[in-house]
């Protein structure tokens, strides 16, 4: 199994690396997929995350410059590494400013993802820096965990409202409750609301826009569903909380799917980012 | 005791206490003929630092007649005197700082704009002459760098990072995070930097080492040296004596001197220290091997006034042998600290800790013109901060 790639220019690496930080700040720990074409932060939604489950998806030629791997075998031709997305963002913040920035699959101590780049400085040689962040090699008869989740059957699609008026909201409603119910419908209404014994609160948004029926109508033949008749997920409000507190950069698009009483699924796409979460209903 | 700080010192004294900070809790304040010196070590023995301010440096600086003055005060109580760096430096014209022994005080006025004065009254405690023992032309290795580069250097290291091991041959310079637990190996993150010699104002290496010290307190210097803009100097001889930072100016000299990990085995750092002096006889017996484990072997240079000893009291010839004893037991007695690793870490009673370790410092002698040793102070050569 062998990787290696090479970012050299600065906005690519800049962004990169606002990406990983994204990740890192949803979840410690998290699976990176490499094929070919691709790359993948992938987190399944088991038990142990609280059935948080994620999944983002890069294509790598709009990030690096170079980029080569072996997979595991020429059938399963690609590599699934357990790592700790903060160190990974870490080491690339500190490398900024690097003329290039190498991304190799090494075997150090234990398997590593080196990051090592060469920063300008004022003599003639350059200032070179190595971070190994170790990671787990994920066998390949884990991979099936690590496929991309299926579109829920959702009752409703809409577009999210600006992130940052959803977090303001989300900040100052998790100071009164520990869960927040998300209701939708298919007329461009969200409301967010939380209830406890002392006081109820809900925020209203209107006109949002419901994606249309291609991406994101009923499925399979239920009789159109009412535009009114809203959806709604009881979730609890940290795990909204650190989905919003992660994004730096706001989204071309954002949606979320709703499966009543069952799941949200976030859908954020950027130009050459795509991140899906999916946050599960709590009775 | 009075001396007057104005302008732009202030800042820099200010800055110098922040600095100090980050080593101990405590600030040593020993007015002497050559200068103002700031003192602090930290808990375990293995960091201390000495900033001298020069006369030059206050706009008037006079000490206390005859009998030599040395307090300690906390060291929070003289940062929040000066909190604010900023505020400082837009509102304080000067600042005086003066001894009031009657009340065991020592007074702080701010003299600010718009005919403002900030008093603090900061208690202070006797304490016993602070001075580690070391000789910056014995090192085989040094440099000299502007800070820049080792604030940049010390940025990709993340800030919660304790130790940090430098390797040097002819033309380079690495620096990589220490991980010591076998076990956090597989798990931490590595990262090593390379400089090259080209990145010094001066890159002496005689002998190709590594040493390992604590990064933590040399984060406080760096930050002093950088804000001032003075090149870092660093002084080095081999695993387990301490490495010597320092940044100098006309008027002023700060060196930080902290504890190096001594080549090969690691052993759990200053428990042992504290071990080995429960373990050892009273003050009054200074000559056993047990005490030469912590005792620099290195010859010294800097004489300063000498002081009377507080508590032990050590004979001259028993001081006169000190120096050259280290070098032949030291490697028998850092098996020896080795070895107290498994006792019980408790720190000693202060008193008998620091009677032990600073030791008193020779009266002055005829003896001195033939042996340079006049202050001693002890930094165990080869263990480090408990993290």
């Amino acid at each position: 199994m062998r990787f290696r790639g090479k970012i050299v220019d600065v906005a690519c690496l800049n962004h990169f690396t606002r990406v990983v930080t994204t990740i890192s700040k949803l979840t410690k720990t998290c699976v990176l997929r490499l094929n070919p074409d691709k790359l993948f932060f992938v987190l399944s939604g088991k038990v142990a995350n609280g059935g948080v489950g994620m999944w983002c998806e890069l294509s790598q030629a709009n990030f690096f410059d170079e980029y080569q791997m072996e997979g595991f075998n020429p059938e399963n031709n690609e590599i699934c590494l357990e790592v700790a997305p903060e160190n990974l963002s870490r080491a690339l913040k500190t490398v900024q400013n690097a003329k290039s920035v190498k991304v190799k699959l090494t075997k150090k101590h234990c398997p590593c993802l080196t990051v090592s780049a060469e920063l300008p400085t004022m003599s003639s040689i350059s200032r070179v820096v190595t971070h190994d962040v170790p990671v787990d090699v994920i066998p390949t008869r884990l991979w099936h965990e690590l496929k991309e989740p299926s579109m829920p059957d959702f009752d409703v699609s809409i577009y999210l409202p600006p992130l940052k008026t959803i977090k303001n909201v989300v900040d100052r409603m998790k100071n009164l409750s520990n869960f927040l119910v998300i209701e939708a419908n298919m007329n461009g209404k969200m409301n967010l609301k939380i209830e406890t014994d002392l006081v109820s609160v809900s925020t209203h948004f209107r006109d949002l826009g419901n994606p249309p029926s291609g991406d994101g109508a009923s499925q399979d033949g239920s009789p159109t569903r009412d535009p009114h008749s809203m959806a709604e997920v009881r979730v609890d409000i940290r795990k909204l909380q650190q989905f919003l507190v992660g994004q730096q950069v706001n989204p071309s698009k954002s949606m979320c799917n709703i499966v009543h009483q069952s799941v949200v699924h976030l859908i954020l796409l950027h130009e050459d980012v795509s991140l899906q979460y999916f946050i599960p209903s709590v009775a | 005791m009075q001396c007057v700080v104005t302008g732009g010192n202030v800042k820099v004294l200010a800055k110098a206490i922040h600095s100090l900070s980050r080593i101990g809790e405590e600030l040593y304040v020993e007015p002497q003929k050559d200068g103002l010196a700031l003192r602090s070590v930290n808990s375990s023995r293995s960091a201390y630092a000495c900033f001298l301010f020069a006369p030059l440096f206050f706009s008037r600086y006079s000490i206390p007649n005859g009998k030599d003055f040395r307090c300690k005060i906390a060291i929070k109580s003289v940062q929040s005197v000066f909190r604010s760096v900023a505020t400082l430096e837009k509102t304080v014209e000067k600042c005086h700082i003066e001894l009031d022994e009657e009340n065991d005080r020592l007074t702080f006025t701010l003299h600010c704009k718009h005919g403002l004065l900030k008093t603090h009254n900061l208690s202070y405690q006797d304490s016993e002459s602070l001075q580690a023992m070391f000789d910056k032309d014995a090192c085989t290795t040094n440099f000299r760098v502007n800070p820049r580069v080792l604030v940049d250097t010390v940025a990709h290291f993340p800030p919660s990072l304790e130790e940090v091991t430098v390797t040097v041959s002819d033309e380079r310079m690495w620096v990589r995070n220490y991980v010591e637990d076998e076990t956090e190996r597989s798990k931490a993150m590595l990262t090593e930097l390379c400089l090259a010699s080209d990145e010094f104002d001066h890159f002496v290496v005689k002998a190709h080492n590594s040493f390992t010290f604590c990064l933590k307190e040399l984060r406080g210097l760096l930050v002093f040296a950088e804000s001032n803009n003075l090149p870092v100097s660093m002084y080095f001889k081999e695993p387990g004596c301490p490495v010597v930072l320092s940044v100098t100016d006309s008027v002023m000299e700060g060196n930080f001197v902290l504890a190096t990990l001594s080549d090969g085995s690691s052993p759990p750092k200053n428990k042992s220290k504290g071990a080995h002096t429960q373990q050892s006889l009273p003050p009054d017996d200074f000559m056993n091997d047990d005490m030469d484990s912590y005792l620099i072997a290195m010859d010294t240079s800097v004489a300063s006034s000498a002081a009377e000893p507080p508590a032990s009291t050590l004979t001259d010839p028993c001081t006169s042998k000190l120096p050259e004893a280290n070098h032949k037991t030291r490697t028998h007695s850092e098996e020896e600290e080795e070895e107290e690793v498994a006792d019980g870490p408790d720190r000693p009673p202060n008193k008998k800790f620091r009677s032990l370790f600073f030791g008193s410092v020779l009266p002055p002698s005829p003896q001195m013109s033939t042996q340079p040793v006049t202050t001693q102070e002890v930094l165990a050569s080869d263990s480090e901060d408990e993290s």
